[in-house]
Protein backbone atom coordinates (compact mmCIF):
# COMPACT_ATOMS: atom_id res chain seq x y z
CA UNK A 1 0.00 0.00 0.00
CA UNK A 2 1.53 3.75 -0.78
CA UNK A 3 1.97 6.17 1.42
CA UNK A 4 -0.35 8.55 -0.82
CA UNK A 5 -2.99 7.18 0.22
CA UNK A 6 -5.29 8.77 2.05
CA UNK A 7 -6.34 6.58 6.04
CA UNK A 8 -9.25 6.97 8.06
CA UNK A 9 -9.14 7.37 12.13
CA UNK A 10 -9.50 3.60 11.99
CA UNK A 11 -7.01 2.74 9.61
CA UNK A 12 -5.08 0.75 12.02
CA UNK A 13 -7.66 -0.93 13.39
CA UNK A 14 -8.40 -1.87 9.95
CA UNK A 15 -4.65 -3.27 9.40
CA UNK A 16 -4.51 -4.95 12.60
CA UNK A 17 -7.62 -6.73 12.16
CA UNK A 18 -6.86 -8.22 8.88
CA UNK A 19 -8.70 -6.11 6.50
CA UNK A 20 -7.98 -6.14 2.65
CA UNK A 21 -6.80 -2.83 2.13
CA UNK A 22 -7.54 -0.89 -1.44
CA UNK A 23 -7.32 1.86 -3.06
CA UNK A 24 -11.05 3.11 -3.16
CA UNK A 25 -11.48 6.55 -4.77
CA UNK A 26 -7.82 7.69 -3.30
CA UNK A 27 -8.60 6.62 0.69
CA UNK A 28 -6.83 3.14 1.33
CA UNK A 29 -9.60 1.48 2.57
CA UNK A 30 -10.62 -2.43 3.94
CA UNK A 31 -13.13 -4.20 1.23
CA UNK A 32 -13.29 -7.14 3.20
CA UNK A 33 -12.18 -8.49 6.98
CA UNK A 34 -13.45 -11.94 6.69
CA UNK A 35 -15.37 -12.79 3.82
CA UNK A 36 -17.99 -10.97 1.44
CA UNK A 37 -21.20 -13.10 2.18
CA UNK A 38 -20.04 -13.62 5.88
CA UNK A 39 -20.34 -9.46 6.39
CA UNK A 40 -23.25 -9.16 3.89
CA UNK A 41 -25.18 -11.86 5.76
CA UNK A 42 -23.91 -10.30 9.14
CA UNK A 43 -25.54 -6.73 8.46
CA UNK A 44 -28.94 -8.53 7.39
CA UNK A 45 -29.22 -10.73 10.42
CA UNK A 46 -27.66 -8.94 13.07
CA UNK A 47 -25.46 -5.59 13.03
CA UNK A 48 -22.57 -4.69 10.34
CA UNK A 49 -20.19 -1.54 11.86
CA UNK A 50 -18.72 0.51 8.33
CA UNK A 51 -15.79 2.89 8.55
CA UNK A 52 -17.22 5.41 6.14
CA UNK A 53 -15.17 8.10 7.29
CA UNK A 54 -13.97 8.73 3.42
CA UNK A 55 -17.42 10.14 2.63
CA UNK A 56 -17.04 13.73 1.92
CA UNK A 57 -18.51 16.19 4.92
CA UNK A 58 -19.00 19.60 3.71
CA UNK A 59 -20.50 22.35 5.90
CA UNK A 60 -22.17 25.35 4.51
CA UNK A 61 -22.89 28.32 6.86
CA UNK A 62 -23.91 31.92 6.71
CA UNK A 63 -27.04 33.71 5.91
CA UNK A 64 -27.65 32.80 2.36
CA UNK A 65 -26.85 28.99 3.17
CA UNK A 66 -30.47 27.96 1.64
CA UNK A 67 -30.66 29.47 -1.49
CA UNK A 68 -27.43 28.74 -2.32
CA UNK A 69 -28.60 25.10 -1.73
CA UNK A 70 -32.02 25.20 -3.13
CA UNK A 71 -29.96 27.09 -6.56
CA UNK A 72 -27.58 23.87 -6.70
CA UNK A 73 -29.86 20.71 -5.47
CA UNK A 74 -32.14 19.53 -7.64
CA UNK A 75 -34.61 18.27 -4.51
CA UNK A 76 -36.33 21.74 -2.95
CA UNK A 77 -34.34 22.36 0.17
CA UNK A 78 -36.62 25.25 1.72
CA UNK A 79 -38.95 22.95 3.57
CA UNK A 80 -36.73 20.47 5.05
CA UNK A 81 -37.44 21.22 8.93
CA UNK A 82 -34.24 21.49 11.30
CA UNK A 83 -32.35 17.93 12.14
CA UNK A 84 -33.60 16.42 9.43
CA UNK A 85 -32.10 14.87 5.69
CA UNK A 86 -32.88 14.84 2.69
CA UNK A 87 -31.44 12.40 -0.28
CA UNK A 88 -30.60 14.87 -3.52
CA UNK A 89 -28.49 15.05 -6.84
CA UNK A 90 -26.62 17.88 -7.43
CA UNK A 91 -26.70 18.24 -11.35
CA UNK A 92 -24.67 19.82 -13.67
CA UNK A 93 -26.36 22.75 -16.16
CA UNK A 94 -27.01 19.70 -18.94
CA UNK A 95 -28.87 18.02 -16.16
CA UNK A 96 -25.59 15.39 -15.64
CA UNK A 97 -25.29 14.25 -12.38
CA UNK A 98 -22.48 15.55 -10.61
CA UNK A 99 -23.28 13.81 -7.39
CA UNK A 100 -25.78 12.29 -5.16
CA UNK A 101 -25.48 13.79 -1.91
CA UNK A 102 -27.67 13.71 1.67
CA UNK A 103 -28.31 16.84 3.18
CA UNK A 104 -28.65 17.87 7.06
CA UNK A 105 -30.39 20.62 7.88
CA UNK A 106 -29.03 22.46 12.15
CA UNK A 107 -30.77 25.53 13.08
CA UNK A 108 -28.96 26.08 16.08
CA UNK A 109 -28.77 29.58 16.85
CA UNK A 110 -24.98 30.03 17.37
CA UNK A 111 -24.08 27.29 14.57
CA UNK A 112 -26.77 27.25 12.05
CA UNK A 113 -25.59 25.70 9.46
CA UNK A 114 -26.31 22.36 6.91
CA UNK A 115 -24.33 19.81 5.96
CA UNK A 116 -23.48 17.28 2.80
CA UNK A 117 -22.30 13.97 2.70
CA UNK A 118 -20.56 13.32 -0.42
CA UNK A 119 -18.93 10.72 -2.40
CA UNK A 120 -15.47 9.98 -1.66
CA UNK A 121 -14.24 10.02 -5.22
CA UNK A 122 -16.86 13.41 -5.85
CA UNK A 123 -15.57 15.66 -3.15
CA UNK A 124 -12.52 17.54 -4.82
CA UNK A 125 -14.89 17.71 -7.54
CA UNK A 126 -18.30 18.94 -5.59
CA UNK A 127 -15.79 21.22 -2.89
CA UNK A 128 -15.00 23.33 -6.17
CA UNK A 129 -17.98 23.56 -7.73
CA UNK A 130 -19.41 24.65 -4.54
CA UNK A 131 -16.54 27.30 -4.17
CA UNK A 132 -17.28 28.47 -7.90
CA UNK A 133 -21.17 28.36 -7.65
CA UNK A 134 -20.70 30.62 -4.22
CA UNK A 135 -19.52 33.72 -5.21
CA UNK A 136 -23.43 35.24 -5.93
CA UNK A 137 -24.32 33.47 -1.95
CA UNK A 138 -23.09 34.79 1.35
CA UNK A 139 -22.04 31.67 2.26
CA UNK A 140 -19.23 30.48 3.98
CA UNK A 141 -17.66 26.22 2.98
CA UNK A 142 -15.59 23.90 5.40
CA UNK A 143 -14.84 20.83 4.25
CA UNK A 144 -14.86 18.77 7.82
CA UNK A 145 -13.54 15.07 5.98
CA UNK A 146 -9.87 15.16 7.88
CA UNK A 147 -11.19 16.01 11.26
CA UNK A 148 -14.30 13.62 11.21
CA UNK A 149 -14.87 10.44 11.50
CA UNK A 150 -18.23 8.44 9.66
CA UNK A 151 -19.17 5.04 10.99
CA UNK A 152 -22.23 3.21 10.13
CA UNK A 153 -23.71 0.78 12.15
CA UNK A 154 -26.52 -1.27 10.22
CA UNK A 155 -28.86 -4.08 10.56
CA UNK A 156 -31.68 -5.15 12.56
CA UNK A 157 -29.91 -4.80 15.84
CA UNK A 158 -28.63 -1.39 15.42
CA UNK A 159 -31.68 -0.08 16.91
CA UNK A 160 -30.54 -2.13 20.40
CA UNK A 161 -26.54 -1.43 19.83
CA UNK A 162 -26.80 2.49 19.18
CA UNK A 163 -29.13 3.76 22.66
CA UNK A 164 -26.48 1.53 24.61
CA UNK A 165 -23.72 3.25 22.99
CA UNK A 166 -24.28 6.97 22.57
CA UNK A 167 -25.88 8.70 25.46
CA UNK A 168 -29.15 10.56 24.10
CA UNK A 169 -30.39 13.94 25.41
CA UNK A 170 -32.87 14.47 28.12
CA UNK A 171 -36.68 13.43 26.61
CA UNK A 172 -34.98 11.98 23.67
CA UNK A 173 -34.05 8.27 22.39
CA UNK A 174 -32.15 7.22 19.51
CA UNK A 175 -34.56 4.22 19.51
CA UNK A 176 -37.29 6.59 18.62
CA UNK A 177 -35.91 8.65 16.10
CA UNK A 178 -37.63 8.58 12.84
CA UNK A 179 -35.93 7.72 9.11
CA UNK A 180 -34.17 10.68 7.94
CA UNK A 181 -33.69 12.54 11.04
CA UNK A 182 -30.55 13.42 13.03
CA UNK A 183 -29.97 13.83 16.58
CA UNK A 184 -26.94 15.00 18.64
CA UNK A 185 -25.54 12.08 21.52
CA UNK A 186 -22.44 11.91 23.48
CA UNK A 187 -20.04 9.18 24.04
CA UNK A 188 -17.59 9.76 26.84
CA UNK A 189 -18.42 13.24 26.74
CA UNK A 190 -17.74 13.45 22.97
CA UNK A 191 -20.64 14.74 20.63
CA UNK A 192 -21.55 12.71 17.99
CA UNK A 193 -24.15 13.21 15.29
CA UNK A 194 -26.56 10.17 15.09
CA UNK A 195 -28.49 9.96 11.98
CA UNK A 196 -31.21 7.40 11.13
CA UNK A 197 -29.51 6.71 7.15
CA UNK A 198 -27.82 4.14 5.68
CA UNK A 199 -27.19 2.18 2.60
CA UNK A 200 -27.68 -1.01 3.17
CA UNK A 201 -31.10 -1.59 3.44
CA UNK A 202 -31.55 -2.68 6.84
CA UNK A 203 -32.60 -0.19 9.13
CA UNK A 204 -29.75 1.39 11.18
CA UNK A 205 -27.54 4.52 12.08
CA UNK A 206 -24.74 6.85 10.79
CA UNK A 207 -22.24 8.55 13.23
CA UNK A 208 -20.46 11.47 12.38
CA UNK A 209 -18.01 12.38 15.62
CA UNK A 210 -14.25 13.67 15.70
CA UNK A 211 -11.56 11.54 14.24
CA UNK A 212 -10.35 11.40 17.98
CA UNK A 213 -12.73 9.34 19.13
CA UNK A 214 -13.48 7.24 16.30
CA UNK A 215 -11.23 3.94 17.84
CA UNK A 216 -12.82 4.21 20.89
CA UNK A 217 -16.46 4.29 19.77
CA UNK A 218 -16.06 1.56 16.98
CA UNK A 219 -14.57 -0.92 19.33
CA UNK A 220 -17.52 0.09 21.83
CA UNK A 221 -20.10 -0.82 19.36
CA UNK A 222 -18.39 -3.91 18.48
CA UNK A 223 -18.18 -4.96 21.93
CA UNK A 224 -20.94 -3.84 23.42
CA UNK A 225 -23.05 -6.94 23.82
CA UNK A 226 -21.40 -10.23 21.98
CA UNK A 227 -25.44 -11.74 21.92
CA UNK A 228 -25.55 -8.81 19.06
CA UNK A 229 -22.52 -10.40 17.07
CA UNK A 230 -21.63 -7.20 15.58
CA UNK A 231 -19.39 -7.55 13.42
CA UNK A 232 -17.26 -5.02 11.22
CA UNK A 233 -17.69 -4.71 7.07
CA UNK A 234 -15.79 -3.71 4.92
CA UNK A 235 -16.65 -2.37 0.94
CA UNK A 236 -17.22 -5.74 -0.99
CA UNK A 237 -20.39 -6.00 1.38
CA UNK A 238 -21.49 -2.18 1.18
CA UNK A 239 -21.91 -2.54 -2.09
CA UNK A 240 -23.49 -5.95 -2.34
CA UNK A 241 -26.19 -4.38 0.23
CA UNK A 242 -26.75 -1.59 -1.57
CA UNK A 243 -27.03 -3.53 -5.00
CA UNK A 244 -29.61 -5.79 -3.44
CA UNK A 245 -31.53 -2.93 -2.08
CA UNK A 246 -31.33 -1.36 -5.29
CA UNK A 247 -29.89 1.81 -4.27
CA UNK A 248 -27.52 3.46 -7.17
CA UNK A 249 -23.66 4.27 -6.72
CA UNK A 250 -22.17 6.99 -7.94
CA UNK A 251 -19.39 6.16 -10.92
CA UNK A 252 -21.86 3.00 -12.49
CA UNK A 253 -24.97 4.02 -12.39
CA UNK A 254 -24.45 7.66 -11.68
CA UNK A 255 -22.47 9.67 -13.75
CA UNK A 256 -22.25 12.90 -15.24
CA UNK A 257 -23.62 11.82 -18.74
CA UNK A 258 -26.60 9.97 -16.94
CA UNK A 259 -29.47 12.14 -15.69
CA UNK A 260 -31.61 11.81 -12.92
CA UNK A 261 -35.12 10.62 -14.69
CA UNK A 262 -33.34 7.92 -16.73
CA UNK A 263 -31.78 6.70 -13.11
CA UNK A 264 -35.21 6.79 -11.79
CA UNK A 265 -34.43 9.10 -9.30
CA UNK A 266 -37.54 11.29 -10.23
CA UNK A 267 -38.46 11.36 -6.19
CA UNK A 268 -35.00 13.25 -6.28
CA UNK A 269 -35.89 15.98 -8.75
CA UNK A 270 -38.62 18.61 -7.64
CA UNK A 271 -38.87 20.54 -11.13
CA UNK A 272 -42.13 22.76 -10.52
CA UNK A 273 -41.74 26.46 -8.96
CA UNK A 274 -37.89 26.47 -8.35
CA UNK A 275 -34.82 27.11 -10.44
CA UNK A 276 -31.72 25.33 -9.79
CA UNK A 277 -28.38 24.14 -11.66
CA UNK A 278 -29.67 21.80 -14.74
CA UNK A 279 -33.59 22.62 -14.40
CA UNK A 280 -34.31 23.64 -17.85
CA UNK A 281 -32.14 20.76 -19.22
CA UNK A 282 -34.12 18.38 -17.71
CA UNK A 283 -37.82 19.62 -18.40
CA UNK A 284 -36.73 19.40 -21.72
CA UNK A 285 -35.56 15.62 -21.22
CA UNK A 286 -38.31 15.24 -19.48
CA UNK A 287 -40.24 15.50 -22.67
CA UNK A 288 -37.34 13.23 -24.63
CA UNK A 289 -38.24 9.51 -25.49
CA UNK A 290 -35.65 6.95 -25.85
CA UNK A 291 -33.39 7.29 -23.10
CA UNK A 292 -31.90 4.48 -21.85
CA UNK A 293 -33.37 3.66 -18.52
CA UNK A 294 -31.71 2.03 -15.24
CA UNK A 295 -33.24 -1.30 -14.43
CA UNK A 296 -32.84 -4.23 -12.19
CA UNK A 297 -31.76 -7.82 -13.76
CA UNK A 298 -32.60 -10.91 -12.33
CA UNK A 299 -30.29 -13.66 -14.40
CA UNK A 300 -30.96 -17.52 -14.24
CA UNK A 301 -27.84 -19.71 -13.12
CA UNK A 302 -24.80 -18.55 -11.29
CA UNK A 303 -22.38 -16.29 -13.17
CA UNK A 304 -22.07 -12.84 -12.27
CA UNK A 305 -23.02 -10.45 -14.54
CA UNK A 306 -20.35 -7.41 -14.06
CA UNK A 307 -20.12 -3.91 -15.44
CA UNK A 308 -19.92 -3.19 -18.62
CA UNK A 309 -20.95 -6.48 -20.02
CA UNK A 310 -23.73 -5.97 -22.70
CA UNK A 311 -27.53 -6.41 -22.53
CA UNK A 312 -28.93 -8.21 -25.08
CA UNK A 313 -32.83 -8.22 -26.82
CA UNK A 314 -33.10 -11.14 -29.56
CA UNK A 315 -29.50 -10.53 -29.85
CA UNK A 316 -29.75 -6.91 -30.56
CA UNK A 317 -27.83 -4.93 -28.19
CA UNK A 318 -29.99 -2.97 -25.95
CA UNK A 319 -28.00 -1.57 -23.29
CA UNK A 320 -25.20 -2.38 -20.93
CA UNK A 321 -24.64 -3.64 -17.06
CA UNK A 322 -23.51 -0.98 -14.82
CA UNK A 323 -23.33 -2.88 -11.61
CA UNK A 324 -23.62 -6.41 -10.74
CA UNK A 325 -23.29 -9.26 -7.87
CA UNK A 326 -23.98 -12.54 -6.82
CA UNK A 327 -26.51 -11.92 -4.25
CA UNK A 328 -25.86 -13.57 -1.27
CA UNK A 329 -29.45 -12.83 0.06
CA UNK A 330 -31.73 -13.96 -2.52
CA UNK A 331 -28.73 -16.68 -4.07
CA UNK A 332 -28.81 -15.41 -7.77
CA UNK A 333 -26.75 -13.27 -10.07
CA UNK A 334 -28.09 -9.64 -9.87
CA UNK A 335 -27.52 -6.68 -11.92
CA UNK A 336 -28.55 -3.02 -12.48
CA UNK A 337 -28.51 -2.18 -16.38
CA UNK A 338 -29.35 0.93 -18.74
CA UNK A 339 -31.26 -0.61 -21.33
CA UNK A 340 -33.63 1.15 -24.04
CA UNK A 341 -37.22 2.51 -22.71
CA UNK A 342 -38.89 -0.33 -25.21
CA UNK A 343 -37.47 -3.27 -22.71
CA UNK A 344 -37.26 -1.55 -19.73
CA UNK A 345 -41.03 -2.75 -18.35
CA UNK A 346 -40.88 -5.47 -15.87
CA UNK A 347 -40.95 -9.17 -16.59
CA UNK A 348 -38.79 -8.21 -19.98
CA UNK A 349 -37.02 -11.33 -20.90
CA UNK A 350 -33.36 -10.50 -22.11
CA UNK A 351 -30.09 -11.74 -22.33
CA UNK A 352 -26.62 -10.62 -20.91
CA UNK A 353 -23.37 -11.60 -23.17
CA UNK A 354 -21.34 -13.10 -20.02
CA UNK A 355 -18.38 -13.30 -21.85
CA UNK A 356 -19.42 -15.24 -25.07
CA UNK A 357 -22.15 -17.02 -23.39
CA UNK A 358 -25.85 -15.66 -23.68
CA UNK A 359 -27.44 -16.15 -19.91
CA UNK A 360 -30.90 -15.36 -19.44
CA UNK A 361 -32.16 -12.15 -17.08
CA UNK A 362 -35.13 -10.94 -16.61
CA UNK A 363 -35.88 -7.52 -15.59
CA UNK A 364 -37.82 -7.04 -12.04
CA UNK A 365 -38.86 -4.57 -9.48
CA UNK A 366 -35.90 -2.46 -7.52
CA UNK A 367 -35.36 -2.59 -5.03
CA UNK A 368 -34.22 -6.72 -5.19
CA UNK A 369 -34.25 -7.08 -1.23
CA UNK A 370 -36.63 -4.76 0.98
CA UNK A 371 -36.28 -5.86 4.62
CA UNK A 372 -39.54 -7.00 6.29
CA UNK B 1 -2.49 -35.20 -1.73
CA UNK B 2 0.87 -33.97 0.31
CA UNK B 3 0.95 -30.15 -1.11
CA UNK B 4 4.15 -29.95 -0.39
CA UNK B 5 5.05 -32.49 -3.44
CA UNK B 6 2.86 -30.77 -5.84
CA UNK B 7 4.28 -28.40 -8.62
CA UNK B 8 2.60 -25.13 -8.61
CA UNK B 9 2.33 -22.68 -11.60
CA UNK B 10 3.01 -18.63 -11.57
CA UNK B 11 -1.10 -18.68 -11.54
CA UNK B 12 -1.74 -20.43 -8.73
CA UNK B 13 -2.56 -23.92 -10.39
CA UNK B 14 -0.63 -27.07 -8.74
CA UNK B 15 -0.39 -30.22 -10.19
CA UNK B 16 0.38 -33.90 -9.69
CA UNK B 17 2.20 -36.00 -11.76
CA UNK B 18 1.47 -39.63 -12.12
CA UNK B 19 2.08 -42.45 -15.16
CA UNK B 20 -0.71 -44.37 -16.12
CA UNK B 21 -0.17 -47.23 -18.65
CA UNK B 22 3.27 -44.83 -20.34
CA UNK B 23 1.05 -42.00 -20.16
CA UNK B 24 1.75 -38.96 -18.14
CA UNK B 25 -1.12 -37.56 -16.03
CA UNK B 26 -1.71 -34.06 -14.55
CA UNK B 27 -3.98 -33.73 -11.84
CA UNK B 28 -4.76 -29.78 -11.88
CA UNK B 29 -6.39 -27.80 -9.19
CA UNK B 30 -6.15 -24.41 -7.63
CA UNK B 31 -3.75 -23.46 -5.00
CA UNK B 32 -4.84 -22.73 -1.16
CA UNK B 33 -3.29 -19.49 -1.23
CA UNK B 34 -5.46 -18.54 -4.58
CA UNK B 35 -8.62 -19.64 -3.36
CA UNK B 36 -8.00 -17.70 0.11
CA UNK B 37 -7.65 -14.67 -2.09
CA UNK B 38 -10.70 -15.23 -3.73
CA UNK B 39 -13.08 -16.18 -1.35
CA UNK B 40 -17.01 -16.14 -1.46
CA UNK B 41 -16.56 -18.33 -4.57
CA UNK B 42 -20.01 -18.55 -6.86
CA UNK B 43 -19.31 -20.61 -10.06
CA UNK B 44 -16.78 -22.86 -11.46
CA UNK B 45 -16.37 -23.25 -15.58
CA UNK B 46 -15.16 -26.65 -15.98
CA UNK B 47 -13.43 -27.74 -18.84
CA UNK B 48 -14.70 -30.61 -21.25
CA UNK B 49 -13.56 -33.85 -21.36
CA UNK B 50 -11.81 -34.26 -24.63
CA UNK B 51 -10.69 -30.74 -25.14
CA UNK B 52 -7.19 -30.04 -25.89
CA UNK B 53 -5.14 -27.62 -23.44
CA UNK B 54 -1.86 -25.64 -24.26
CA UNK B 55 0.47 -24.23 -21.92
CA UNK B 56 -0.81 -20.54 -20.35
CA UNK B 57 -4.09 -20.81 -22.27
CA UNK B 58 -7.57 -20.51 -20.18
CA UNK B 59 -9.06 -23.69 -19.30
CA UNK B 60 -11.90 -22.81 -17.05
CA UNK B 61 -12.72 -20.25 -15.19
CA UNK B 62 -13.65 -19.52 -11.15
CA UNK B 63 -15.91 -16.80 -9.76
CA UNK B 64 -16.59 -15.14 -6.82
CA UNK B 65 -18.82 -12.51 -5.46
CA UNK B 66 -15.85 -9.74 -6.44
CA UNK B 67 -14.22 -11.18 -9.61
CA UNK B 68 -13.80 -13.44 -12.07
CA UNK B 69 -10.29 -15.45 -12.82
CA UNK B 70 -9.10 -17.36 -15.42
CA UNK B 71 -8.00 -21.01 -14.94
CA UNK B 72 -4.44 -21.38 -16.91
CA UNK B 73 -3.18 -24.78 -17.76
CA UNK B 74 0.37 -25.24 -17.02
CA UNK B 75 0.78 -27.91 -19.52
CA UNK B 76 0.27 -29.03 -22.94
CA UNK B 77 -2.95 -31.70 -23.36
CA UNK B 78 -6.11 -33.48 -23.25
CA UNK B 79 -8.40 -33.19 -20.32
CA UNK B 80 -9.51 -36.98 -19.33
CA UNK B 81 -11.73 -36.28 -16.28
CA UNK B 82 -13.04 -33.69 -14.96
CA UNK B 83 -14.43 -33.10 -11.12
CA UNK B 84 -17.98 -32.47 -12.23
CA UNK B 85 -18.85 -32.71 -7.74
CA UNK B 86 -17.49 -28.97 -7.71
CA UNK B 87 -20.35 -27.60 -9.51
CA UNK B 88 -22.72 -28.57 -6.63
CA UNK B 89 -20.05 -28.43 -3.99
CA UNK B 90 -17.74 -25.29 -4.77
CA UNK B 91 -16.82 -25.61 -0.63
CA UNK B 92 -14.61 -28.19 -1.73
CA UNK B 93 -12.07 -25.62 -3.30
CA UNK B 94 -11.30 -24.00 -0.19
CA UNK B 95 -12.29 -27.12 2.43
CA UNK B 96 -9.85 -29.72 0.68
CA UNK B 97 -8.24 -27.50 -2.32
CA UNK B 98 -5.46 -30.24 -2.78
CA UNK B 99 -8.02 -33.54 -2.55
CA UNK B 100 -11.43 -33.36 -3.03
CA UNK B 101 -11.01 -29.72 -4.65
CA UNK B 102 -9.14 -30.99 -7.90
CA UNK B 103 -10.53 -29.65 -11.22
CA UNK B 104 -9.07 -31.99 -14.25
CA UNK B 105 -7.22 -34.71 -15.03
CA UNK B 106 -4.85 -34.03 -17.85
CA UNK B 107 -3.21 -36.69 -20.57
CA UNK B 108 0.36 -34.89 -21.56
CA UNK B 109 0.89 -35.07 -25.06
CA UNK B 110 3.95 -32.15 -24.43
CA UNK B 111 6.25 -32.33 -21.20
CA UNK B 112 7.77 -28.90 -22.20
CA UNK B 113 5.39 -27.09 -19.57
CA UNK B 114 6.69 -28.63 -16.88
CA UNK B 115 10.04 -27.06 -17.11
CA UNK B 116 8.23 -23.73 -15.90
CA UNK B 117 6.41 -25.07 -13.10
CA UNK B 118 7.87 -24.47 -9.09
CA UNK B 119 8.09 -26.66 -5.91
CA UNK B 120 6.67 -25.43 -3.09
CA UNK B 121 9.18 -23.46 -1.34
CA UNK B 122 9.89 -21.50 -4.96
CA UNK B 123 5.88 -20.91 -4.80
CA UNK B 124 5.80 -19.78 -1.28
CA UNK B 125 8.08 -17.53 -2.19
CA UNK B 126 6.21 -15.89 -4.81
CA UNK B 127 2.78 -15.91 -2.91
CA UNK B 128 4.47 -13.82 -0.09
CA UNK B 129 6.27 -11.66 -2.41
CA UNK B 130 2.74 -10.85 -3.76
Amino acid sequence: MTSTLAQTPLHSWHVSHVGRMVDFAGWSMPVQYSSIVAEHRATRRHVGVFDISHMGRIRIAGPDRVQFLDHLLTRQMTDLAEGCIRYSLLCNESGGILDDVLVYRFDDQQNAHWLLVVNAGNRNKIASWLDQQSHAFNVELEDLTATTAMIAVQGPLAVQVIPRVIAAPPGHSFAKLKYYQSQPGTFHNTRVLVSRTGYTGEDGFELILPTGSAVELWNAILDCDPDYAAQAVGLGARDTLRLEAGMPLYGHELTEEINPLQAELHFAVNLKGRNFIGRESLQMIQQEIGQPQRVGLKLEGRRVPREGYRVLSDRADVGHVTSGTFSPTLEVPLAMAYVTPQVATEGSKLHVDIRGTSTAARVVKLPFYRRK
Amino acid sequence: MNHEELLYAETHEWLHLTEQDGDKIATIGISAFAVEALTDLVYIQLPEVGQKVSVGKSFGEVESVKAVSDLYSPIEGEVIEVNESLANDLEALSTDPYGKGWVAKIKLTDEGGLANLMDIDSYRKQCSDD
